[in-house]
């Protein structure tokens, strides 16, 4: 703040606080009474009268202890334009001191957990349930509070990987985050088309006996020819691509012949958000572990 | 010596001193702000909102979403642990109006941009409870049927640009087209986004 604006404050703030206590002193000085009598202002309204007594003490007493409390705040905190007060807090150093202090308390056991590798960590209980914890707060969201996931959204308790479950390919997901990239096949395949690879796509999961025995012959040379780079010649997905497995029956959108007739005509690309600028290396670490736990069970 | 009796009597000195001590307030608290750097100033290499942004930001106006979601993360720990580096005057100059809010009832979204995926937003909004059981926010399923047209847009930027916003006209004139057609729920995802995303000068990792 410039020395014009501080002084602007400075001497704003003084003089109304000097004001009320001049108004307060002077029309203290100018009543009649010094105590309470029974003279009235000399108004009436439906029989109501005022008496003309002076401002009680106590009252006078709370407003001069504002003005000294004032002061005094003045005095310790910052509020007169560069004057930092006599304190030297601020919001800003408060919080500094604050995550200076979580720092001292925390890093130790950061540091702690960093050390093991995630399968270390299966048998650390303490360090799993700050897993737990930096997982509801960050992931939750998505995966929900057991890590059961939603339409969408992965289930992480099941040992079913879109990505892999290995230590190190969870961090990599945690951090680097994940884009999912089905291209929609729509216009490629046509409506026969989608509707002849879904039967296909079902019957890997077993579902034979309610398909039509033709779409499926029809659909399994589509699916060869369109799916299998990434899915696999025999459905079984790829995981460095994120691609799912197809032969079981796990199904992220959907298992229905129209959900998954809805994610061959229009694809799919669901992103997982990466966690590198908004957690540190270490929570990362202890988020992975529990969730590696929770599929260990 | 003054009365009390001559202030009480005196309608017109009542008033003036009354203005004369208000304004002291205004003066000391609120007049300097609109001279200094940190609050006049954009932090460095804030970018302003995208025209279809800018009408995601009118759906959350619409909605009333800052009824219940601040956009003002405060200097303690726990928020930003939470949520990331505490919010700065300079990070809303171009805000008009501002949407700090006054209370959560939900959870802060200064900086929510990037931290869930558009299809999140998209299944949240549509009904929270589908991804989050335990939440009491409303449903927005209107905002997947409602259609803009961008006939307003290139009026509110220009109108933002009077206010200081440096919009080009470049901005304004793709603006209607960039719009046009879209669903609200493509604009305010699109905002959501953005939100803590118009420059990158704070370090969020916690």
């Amino acid at each position: 703040m410039s020395a014009f604006w501080s002084a602007w404050v400075s001497v704003i703030t003084l003089a109304v606080i000097l004001g009320c206590t001049w108004l307060l002193f002077a029309t203290r000085k100018s009543e009649k009474h010094k105590e309470t009598t029974e003279e009235t202002l000399g108004h009436e309204f439906d029989g109501i009268e005022e008496y003309d007594n002076p401002l009680p003490k106590w009252w006078f007493q709370m407003f001069l202890g504002t003005v000294i409390f004032g002061l005094g705040y003045l005095a310790l905190y910052p509020g007169l334009g560069n004057f930092q007060g006599l304190l030297g807090w601020s919001s800003h150093g408060q919080w500094e001191e604050e995550m200076a202090h979580a720092e001292e308390q925390y890093r130790p056991v950061f540091q702690k957990y960093a050390a093991l590798s995630i399968e270390q960590l299966q048998s650390e209980e303490d360090g799993l349930k700050m897993g737990q914890r930096m997982f509801s707060n960050n992931c939750a969201v998505c995966h929900g509070s057991a890590g059961t996931g939603a339409y969408g959204f992965p289930n992480l308790t099941d040992n079913d990987w879109l990505y892999g479950g290995e230590p190190q390919t969870l961090i990599t997901t945690i951090a680097n985050g994940r884009n999912g990239g089905m291209p929609a096949w729509g216009q490629v395949l046509g409506e026969d088309g989608v509707r002849d690879v879904t039967s296909y796509v079902l019957s890997l999961s077993g579902a034979a006996d309610s398909l039509d025995g033709d779409a499926v012959a029809r659909g399994q040379s589509q699916f060869q020819a369109l799916c299998a780079a990434c899915h696999g010649a025999d459905g079984k997905g790829t995981q460095a691509l994120g691609a799912p497995n197809l032969t079981d029956n796990t199904w992220l959108y959907g298992g229905s012949f129209e959900q998954v007739a809805h994610s061959i005509r229009n694809g799919r690309a669901g992103v997982m958000p990466a966690h590198k600028d908004l957690l540190s290396d270490e929570k990362i670490h202890l988020i992975a572990a529990y969730v590696y736990s929770l599929s260990q069970k | 010596m003054i009365k009390h009796e001559t202030i009480e009597k005196n309608i017109g000195l009542m008033i003036l001193l009354i203005i004369i001590v208000i304004s002291g307030g205004g003066l000391a608290e609120i007049v300097p702000l609109f001279f200094q750097s940190s609050t006049t100033q954009p932090i460095e290499g804030l970018r302003t909102y995208t025209a279809l942004e800018l009408e995601g930001r009118d759906i959350y106006i619409k909605e009333g979403c800052h009824v219940c979601h601040t956009q003002m993360i405060r200097p303690f720990r726990a928020e930003t642990e939470r949520y990331g580096h505490y919010s700065t005057a300079d990070e809303h100059v171009w805000e008009h109006p501002f949407l700090w809010g006054s209370k959560r009832t939900g959870p802060d979204l200064a900086r929510v941009g990037g931290r869930y995926s558009d299809d999140w937003h998209r299944a949240h909004l549509n009904n929270p409870r589908d991804v989050v059981p335990e939440s009491k926010m409303p449903s927005y399923p209107w905002l997947f049927k409602n259609k803009l047209t961008g006939k307003d847009t290139e009026a509110k930027m220009g109108a933002l640009r009077k206010l200081g916003v440096p919009y080009t006209d470049e901005d304004i004139a793709g603006a209607r087209e960039q719009v046009a057609g879209k669903y609200e729920i493509d604009a305010l995802v699109a905002y959501l986004q953005a939100l803590g995303k118009t420059h990158s000068v704070y370090t969020n990792k916690r």
